[in-house]
C-alpha cells in the first residue's frame, strides 16, 4: 500500500511540474507581449510613419525610412527566393525523390534551414559587400534570400508529397506532359502550403538582424536607392535600444512593437489561411 | 506537419478541377486537330519537359553551392589569420584588435557555456511542455496551448534582444541575482559560479534568454515524438497498472529516446547561432578573469555583431572571419548529430508499423 501510495505522489508531483512548464512557458510569452504592447503604444503616433530616423539626443523623428527600407527589402528578397525554393522543391519532390542529387539537396537545404543566420550575413559580406566595396541594400536583399529559400523548399516539398499519387497518375493517363501535370495538377493542389510556407518565410525575414548588419547596414537618411546602405527597421532599432538615448529608446519600443505585431500577424494569418484550405 | 489526413479532402476536390481543366483542353485539341499526329507532337513535348527537369534540378542544385560557397568563403576570407594567426588563435584569451592579437577563447567559452544554460534550462521545460500537450492537456487546449508555444519561436530575436536588456536584466539584477548569491552562491564548489556583483547583464542572463529562444523548437520536436509512440505499448503500460508518469517515463520517452536527443541537439545548434539576443545582454567585454556566470562575457556571435561592420581589414577582419567559421562548422557537426538522431527514429519508426 505504502508503495502505491509512493508511485500516486511521484505522478502527482511530475504531473504538476509538466504543468509548471506550461506555465512557465506561457509567463514569458505574456511578459514579452505585454512589454513590448505597453512600451510600444506610447512610441505610436503618425510621426512614426512620415518622419526620419532623429539624430542623437534630439526630439521628434520617426521611423519612416526604415519601415520603407525594411519592405523593400522583404519584398525583394521574398520576389527572389520564392521561385528558388518553389522550383527546388518541385525538384525533389517530383524529380529526385530517391536521387541522389535529391537526397544531398535535402540534407543540405535540412543545414542551411538551422545555420546561424549570422553565418549568411558573412558570407554575402564575402561575396558581395567586399567586391563591390560598399554596404548596400542589394547585398541585404540577397543575405534575406538565402534564409528565404530553404524555408520555401521545405514546404514546398513536404506539400508536394502530400499530394497523392492518383493524381499524378490520372493527369498522366489524359497525356499531359510531366511539367504541366506538375504546374497545373499538383502544385495546384498544395497551393495552400505553399503560400502558407512563402508568408512563414516573409515571417522569418521581416525581423532578422543579424544578416543585415553588415549587409545593408543602416541609414539614417531616406534613401531608395539599394545600391547604398539602406535603412532597415532591425538594424535601426539594435542601434536605438543600445544607445543611451531615452527618445531613441522610445522609437525602438515602437519599432519593435511594429515587427512583431506584423511577424505575428503574419503567422497567424498563416495558419488559418492553411487551415481554411486545408480543412 | 499533421495536415496529411485532413488535406486529403481538399486536395482531391482541387485536383478534380484542375484535371477537368486537363480533360477539356485536350479535348479541345482533339477537335481541332491543329497537330496532324502525335509522332510530331511528342519530340516537342519532350523537350520542354527536359528543360523543365533541367531548370528544377539546377535550382536544386544551388543549395549545395550555397553550402559549399559559404564554407570556401569563410575559409578564404580568414586565410590571412589561419596562417597569420595559426594555432595561438585558438588557445589565446586575448583579443586586442590595436596590436593585432587574437585570441578565440573568450567567445568560444562565452558561445559554449550560454548554450550549455540554455539547454539545462530549456530541457526539462520542453520535456514537461511536451507531456503536458501529449498526456496532459484536455483536447480542445492542445491546439491554442501548442500555437502558444510556437509563436514563442516566431517573435523576433531583436525583440527578445531589447526586452532582456531593458527588462529582464534589470529586473534579474535586483531580484533574482541577490537570492541566487545568497543561496547557491554560499555552496561550496558551485558558489563561485553565483557569486560577484549582481549587474543584469551577463552569461548568466544571456544563457537564460536562450533558453526560452530555444523551448519552443525542443518542445516542438519532443512533442511530435512523443505523439508517434504507438498507442498500442501505451495501453499495454497502463493495463499494467502503470501511472501516467510511469507511462511517459519508462514506456513513451524509452521508445523515442533517439528524437529526443535530436530535438535536443537542434535546439543547441539554434542556441549556438542566436545572435541579436546574446549580443544586448551578454555584456560585450573581451576580459575573462573569473568563473562567475555574473561576470559579462562575449560570444561568436555578440563579437562578431558589435566588431565586424567597423573592423578594419586585414588580420581583424579575417580573424573574425575565422571566429564565424568556427561558429559554422560547430553548429554543422551539431545538426548533423540531430539529423542522425532524428534520422534513426524514423528509421526505427518504419521497423514498427
Amino acid at each position: 500500500m505504502q508503495l502505491l501510495t509512493r508511485r500516486k505522489l511521484i505522478n502527482r508531483a511530475a504531473l504538476t511540474l509538466s504543468m509548471g512548464a506550461m506555465v512557465f512557458g506561457l509567463f514569458w510569452l505574456a511578459w514579452i507581449l505585454w512589454t513590448v504592447l505597453q512600451l510600444g503604444v506610447t512610441g505610436l503616433s503618425l510621426n512614426l510613419f512620415t518622419q526620419m530616423t532623429p539624430p542623437p539626443n534630439s526630439e521628434g523623428g520617426g521611423l519612416a525610412n526604415a519601415i520603407v527600407g525594411s519592405l523593400m527589402m522583404v519584398a525583394g528578397a521574398t520576389f527572389v527566393g520564392t521561385p528558388i525554393g518553389v522550383l527546388a522543391g518541385i525538384y525533389l519532390a517530383e524529380y529526385g525523390r530517391s536521387t541522389l542529387l535529391g537526397n544531398v539537396t535535402r540534407y543540405v537545404n535540412d543545414l542551411l534551414l538551422s545555420a546561424p543566420s549570422i553565418v549568411i550575413g558573412l558570407f554575402v559580406y564575402a561575396m558581395v559587400v567586399a567586391h563591390t566595396g560598399r554596404f548596400s541594400g542589394w547585398a541585404g536583399i540577397v543575405a534575406l534570400a538565402l534564409i528565404v529559400v530553404p524555408v520555401v523548399v521545405r514546404t514546398t516539398e513536404n506539400m508536394l508529397q502530400l499530394v497523392p499519387n492518383s493524381l499524378r497518375e490520372a493527369a498522366y493517363a489524359l497525356g499531359a506532359p510531366k511539367r504541366t501535370v506538375i504546374m497545373i495538377v499538383t502544385l495546384r493542389a498544395a497551393k495552400a502550403g505553399v503560400v502558407t510556407g512563402v508568408l512563414l518565410a516573409v515571417a522569418r525575414i521581416a525581423g532578422e538582424t543579424a544578416p543585415l548588419l553588415f549587409t545593408a547596414l543602416s541609414n539614417q537618411f531616406w534613401s531608395t536607392d539599394l545600391s547604398g546602405p539602406t535603412a532597415n527597421l532591425p538594424v535601426t532599432i539594435f542601434r536605438f535600444a543600445m544607445s543611451p538615448f531615452t527618445e531613441w529608446q522610445t522609437l525602438a519600443w515602437a519599432g519593435v512593437l511594429i515587427i512583431t505585431a506584423g511577424v505575428l500577424a503574419l503567422n497567424i494569418i498563416a495558419r488559418v489561411f492553411f487551415r481554411q484550405n486545408n480543412a | 506537419m499533421t495536415v496529411s489526413v485532413d488535406s486529403n479532402g481538399s486536395v482531391t476536390a482541387v485536383s478534380v478541377d484542375a484535371t477537368g481543366a486537363a480533360v477539356a483542353s485536350h479535348a479541345g485539341g482533339a477537335l481541332l486537330n491543329t497537330h496532324s499526329n502525335l509522332g510530331l507532337d511528342r519530340p516537342k513535348r519532350d523537350l520542354g519537359d527536359r528543360l523543365f527537369a533541367g531548370l528544377t534540378r539546377s535550382v536544386a542544385f544551388f543549395a549545395l553551392l550555397c553550402l559549399l560557397g559559404i564554407i570556401v568563403a569563410l575559409i578564404y576570407s580568414s586565410w590571412p589569420a589561419i596562417t597569420g594567426l595559426g594555432i595561438k588563435f585558438l588557445i589565446s584569451t586575448e583579443w586586442n584588435p590595436p596590436m593585432e592579437r587574437f585570441g578565440a577563447v573568450v567567445p568560444m567559452y562565452g558561445t559554449v557555456l550560454t548554450s550549455l544554460i540554455a539547454l539545462i534550462i530549456a530541457v526539462p521545460v520542453s520535456f514537461g511542455i511536451a507531456l503536458f500537450l501529449t498526456e496532459l492537456s484536455p483536447k480542445w487546449l492542445r491546439r491554442p496551448l501548442g500555437t502558444a508555444i510556437e509563436l514563442l519561436a516566431a517573435i523576433p530575436s531583436i525583440v527578445y534582444g531589447m526586452w532582456g536588456l531593458l527588462v529582464f536584466a534589470p529586473f534579474f539584477a535586483q531580484h533574482v541575482q541577490p537570492v541566487l548569491a545568497s543561496t547557491l552562491g554560499k555552496l561550496p564548489v558551485i558558489g563561485v559560479l553565483f557569486s560577484g556583483p549582481p549587474m543584469g547583464i551577463g552569461l548568466l542572463t544571456a544563457g537564460i534568454i536562450l533558453a526560452i529562444m530555444i523551448i519552443p523548437f525542443i518542445a516542438a520536436v519532443m512533442r511530435d515524438v512523443f505523439e508517434v509512440t504507438p498507442t498500442l505499448l501505451k495501453e499495454s503500460a497502463y493495463g499494467l497498472g502503470c501511472t501516467t508518469w510511469e507511462v511517459v517515463w519508462n514506456v513513451v520517452l524509452p521508445y523515442s529516446k533517439a528524437g529526443v536527443i535530436g530535438g535536443i541537439m537542434l535546439g543547441l545548434g539554434r542556441a549556438l547561432g542566436e545572435t541579436m539576443a546574446v549580443t544586448f545582454v551578454i555584456g560585450n567585454t573581451n576580459f575573462l578573469n573569473s568563473a562567475s556566470l555574473f561576470m559579462p562575457g562575449n560570444s561568436i556571435t555578440s563579437a562578431l555583431a558589435n566588431e565586424f561592420a567597423e573592423a578594419a581589414p586585414g588580420l581583424h577582419t579575417a580573424a573574425l572571419m575565422e571566429l564565424g567559421l568556427i561558429l559554422f562548422v560547430i553548429t554543422l557537426i551539431v545538426l548533423v548529430i540531430s539529423k542522425a538522431f532524428l534520422a534513426r527514429l524514423a528509421r526505427h519508426e518504419g521497423a514498427k508499423s
